[in-house]
């Protein structure tokens, strides 16, 4: 018990060092929960990812698109529960650097393959109704105010031409991590008008999104769906949701990466700041571990007290670090370009990580000081001066 | 008390300061170790920002125009029908080469997906046709090896950086897309523009084999009396154009690496903001522990005749070499980056591009001022508490 009130008297006997140890600790802990939050964000798409999900589109590039007609000849492979089908519609709302996805669908199918787009069921009604509606998530309406009722006015790029919609509905994810910010609306009222405008461009997909019954048997039928159409002028390329996300994060990899390696830097950063501290305060000390020997402490209780002190500073600074972590992190999202990340979310594995490295870094710090104070004689620590 | 700045310069204890080095070897050795690092990371990022911009505004030239459809957001969403290709190619404003033909291309820009070499899967290659004309406007580009494609042949020329970074891209090899094969004839250096990153083949092939009829944008060579200021007024004034738009080729390339740029900038600049408080408060302890080791030297100095002034100076001055060696050490560690490419998505194309970290004199120049500081902030408070120490205390 003593000892435990030694550690802590000792650990603030030079407040200002010690202030600023923590302050020095809690700042790279945050700065490495943000680049950790980078990390996990860009790669958000995968995890939201479901197995049962699987993404058919043209092989040569998802830019490419596949004949309406495959809907039916893949619906009737068994093992499939559901076939979707989308336009990236993509254009112009309000300038160009309004980011968000805006996507043709099929209604009827959408919120069957994508449970997780929760929308209230008079909502959903009315937006299949409607020829010209769409639905917003709730952060694209919050982030334009845009209210039921209103209308999208949007430049065509792919599509070319102006077009409007009438928001119907304002759809809310089932957890954090699921894509609040898309825009879908009728597959038809863009088919109808390409029909018209541009007839080599009808009944054209962009991508078929199936649900499976079985998980397990993502590979099996991917590889079915693909050979369906070998040879073919539109060949197609299946895969599980999880692994069609992975592709684009993978385009970035060598960002990502980087952004990695600078987050594990900064461990190595607070372990120097630390390090720097318990040597400075053993050194100062070193008299008062020669008394301590003599009074017959032995090198375990030397090595409590050092260690002991390092780790009080390394979790209070990793403690205050985490919890300014949230207004940083939001802070760093609103300066972002919107829509950048759909989901910006700290996980737990982050919180996890930080902690557990602070308490790592506090080890680590002592092994220096604790090595010095044992094999220092009684009467060298005795005879030190500053 | 007055002090004059000459005369206290002369009364820093230079020697006494280098010995304090010696004296503390591990300490100090930590404080610039952590300095370097921070250093090290502030520069590698601000690398990456500017080696993207570099890379994508070099791709671009200052003498050449791009129409492309006012909405689009990139090359591959532009859409210009033949039509209007013809009426544009018809312009006096454009440059026309030695036979009397107008320097222009029309290009058709598309995305094939590739198998990368270190096992990353598939990845976006941006594949562009281009008209005979292209090597005489984009004069940057050269056949390093093989050959130039034929003119009517389905054959492909690739960049440098896809050669180094995707499996099967060599000469004599064969891609296959649009349900035919093409052949690779020849690798083609653009002095490491963006360029580097795409598949170039003669863009009737491209448009026939993918079903298309329409191209994606047009560049020409601008003619000496012309300038991009009334070729916009034209094409806004033209209802026949007045949904495309001309621009400089260089601006509208550097537009393409706004976004990513942008992302880099701001994740650069927060990091660095956290890491210099914490880099000050790493050099502020190191400082304030010297000073409370040396209590009994600070006072001898003063006892000695050293003024104040001097001994902040001294402090400070320690202060500011202890953070410009760390601060050279990591500029020296981020100029071995230079000697790296790295690839990432362009959200501008869609496509990979493969990038260079660049060491341009803003970097150097920010990582120094940056050094500075931290030395300065880290060291004053510090300097100050040992020059207000009263001889009789300190020697106590």
């Amino acid at each position: 018990m003593s000892m435990i009130k030694l550690i802590a008297k000792n650990s603030f006997r030079h407040t200002l060092r010690v202030i600023l140890t923590i302050v020095g600790i809690s700042i790279a802990v945050l700065a490495f929960g943000l680049l950790r939050t980078v990390v996990t964000a860009w790669s958000a798409g995968v995890a939201a990812s479901s197995p049962n999900r699987l993404v058919t589109r043209q092989a040569v590039s998802f830019i490419f698109t596949l004949p309406y007609a495959y809907k039916d000849k893949i619906a009737a492979i068994p093992g499939i529960d559901q076939v979707s089908y989308f336009n990236w519609f993509a254009g112009t709302y309000i300038d160009k650097n309004q980011f968000f996805a805006r996507v043709a669908c099929d209604p009827e199918t959408l919120f069957k393959v994508y449970p997780e787009y929760q929308l209230s069921s008079n909502e959903k009604a009315k937006f299949m109704s409607e020829r010209n509606a769409c639905i917003l998530g709730i952060e694209t309406a919050k982030r334009y105010n845009v209210k039921i009722g209103d209308i999208m006015n949007i430049d065509g790029d792919i599509y070319p031409g102006k077009w409007q919609f009438v928001v119907r509905g304002i759809y809310t994810p089932r957890t954090k991590s699921d894509d609040a910010t898309q825009m879908f609306f009728h597959w038809n009222y863009l088919n109808e008008r390409m029909k018209s405008d541009y007839p080599n461009r009808a009944d054209e997909i962009g991508w078929y999104v199936i649900k499976i019954k079985d998980a397990a048997a993502s590979a099996t039928i991917s590889q079915r769906i693909d050979n369906l159409f070998k040879n073919s002028r539109a060949e197609t390329k299946s895969e599980t949701e999880g692994q069609f996300q992975q592709g684009f994060v993978a385009s970035s990899g060598a960002i990502i990466g980087a952004i990695n390696i600078m987050s594990y830097l900064i461990i190595g950063i607070i372990l120097l700041v630390l390090c720097n501290t318990m040597i400075m305060t053993a050194r100062e000390r070193t008299r008062e571990y020669a008394v301590l020997k003599t009074l017959g402490f032995t090198g375990k209780h030397l090595f409590t007290f050092i260690a002991g002190e390092a780790l009080i500073i390394s979790c209070i600074g990793a403690l205050i670090g985490l919890s300014s972590l949230i207004p940083i992190v939001q802070g760093f999202e609103s300066v972002l370009p919107k829509g950048w990340f759909p989901v910006f979310n700290i996980e737990n594995s982050t919180y996890v990580m930080a902690g557990s490295s602070a308490l790592l870094v506090g080890i680590i710090a002592s092994i220096v000081p604790i090595y010095r104070a044992l094999n220092t004689r009684i009467v060298d620590g005795l005879r030190f001066n500053g | 008390m007055v002090y004059d700045l000459t005369d206290n310069l002369m009364n820093i204890p230079l020697y006494y300061i280098w010995k304090n080095f010696l004296a503390r070897k591990l300490t100090t050795g930590i404080t610039i170790t952590g300095i370097a690092l921070v250093v090290f990371v502030f520069a590698a990022v601000l690398m990456m920002a500017d080696g993207i911009q570099q890379t994508l505004s070099s791709t671009g030239s200052n003498d050449n125009v791009v129409i492309t459809r006012k909405s689009s957001s990139g090359e591959i969403t532009s859409i210009i029908d033949r039509a209007t290709a013809d009426l544009i190619s018809t312009m006096p404003m454009i440059q026309k080469d030695e036979t009397g033909k107008p320097l222009l291309t029309s290009d058709a820009v598309t995305i094939i997906n590739a198998p990368k070499k270190d096992g990353g899967g598939l990845s976006n290659l941006a594949v562009r046709g281009v008209s005979e004309n292209a090597l005489k406007i984009r004069n940057k580009i050269t056949i390093i090896s093989g050959r130039m494609f034929t003119f009517g042949a389905r054959e492909l020329i690739v960049g440098k950086a896809i050669e180094e970074r995707f499996s099967n891209i060599a000469i004599g090899n064969t891609i296959k897309f649009a349900g035919d094969n093409w052949v690779i004839v020849g690798i083609m250096d653009a002095e490491k523009s963006g360029f580097e990153s795409e598949l170039w083949c003669d863009a009737s092939q491209l448009i026939q084999a993918f079903n298309r009829v329409d191209y994606s944008t047009l560049t020409f060579r601008i003619s000496d009396n012309a300038n991009i200021e009334q070729l916009k007024a034209l094409f806004a004034g033209d209802k026949r154009l007045n949904q495309y738009e001309p621009e400089n080729e260089r601006k509208y390339f550097e537009k393409q690496s706004e976004a990513m740029r942008l992302f880099i900038q701001i994740l650069g600049i927060t990091i660095t903001i956290i890491f210099s408080v914490g880099a000050m408060i790493g050099a502020m302890i190191t400082m304030y522990a010297a000073v409370a080791n040396r209590t009994t030297e600070i006072g001898t100095l003063r006892a000695l005749g050293f003024q104040r002034m001097s001994i902040l100076i001294a402090f400070l001055v320690e202060s500011l070499i202890t953070a410009f060696i760390g601060g050279f050490i990591g500029i020296g560690l981020a100029s071995i980056l230079q000697f790296y490419s790295i690839s990432t998505l362009n959200f501008g194309s869609f496509s990979e591009l493969s990038f260079s970290f660049a060491l341009t004199s803003n970097v150097i120049q920010g990582a120094l001022t940056f050094t500075g500081i931290m030395g300065f902030i880290g060291g004053f408070l510090p300097a100050v508490k040992a020059s207000r120490m009263s001889i009789l205390a300190a020697l106590r």
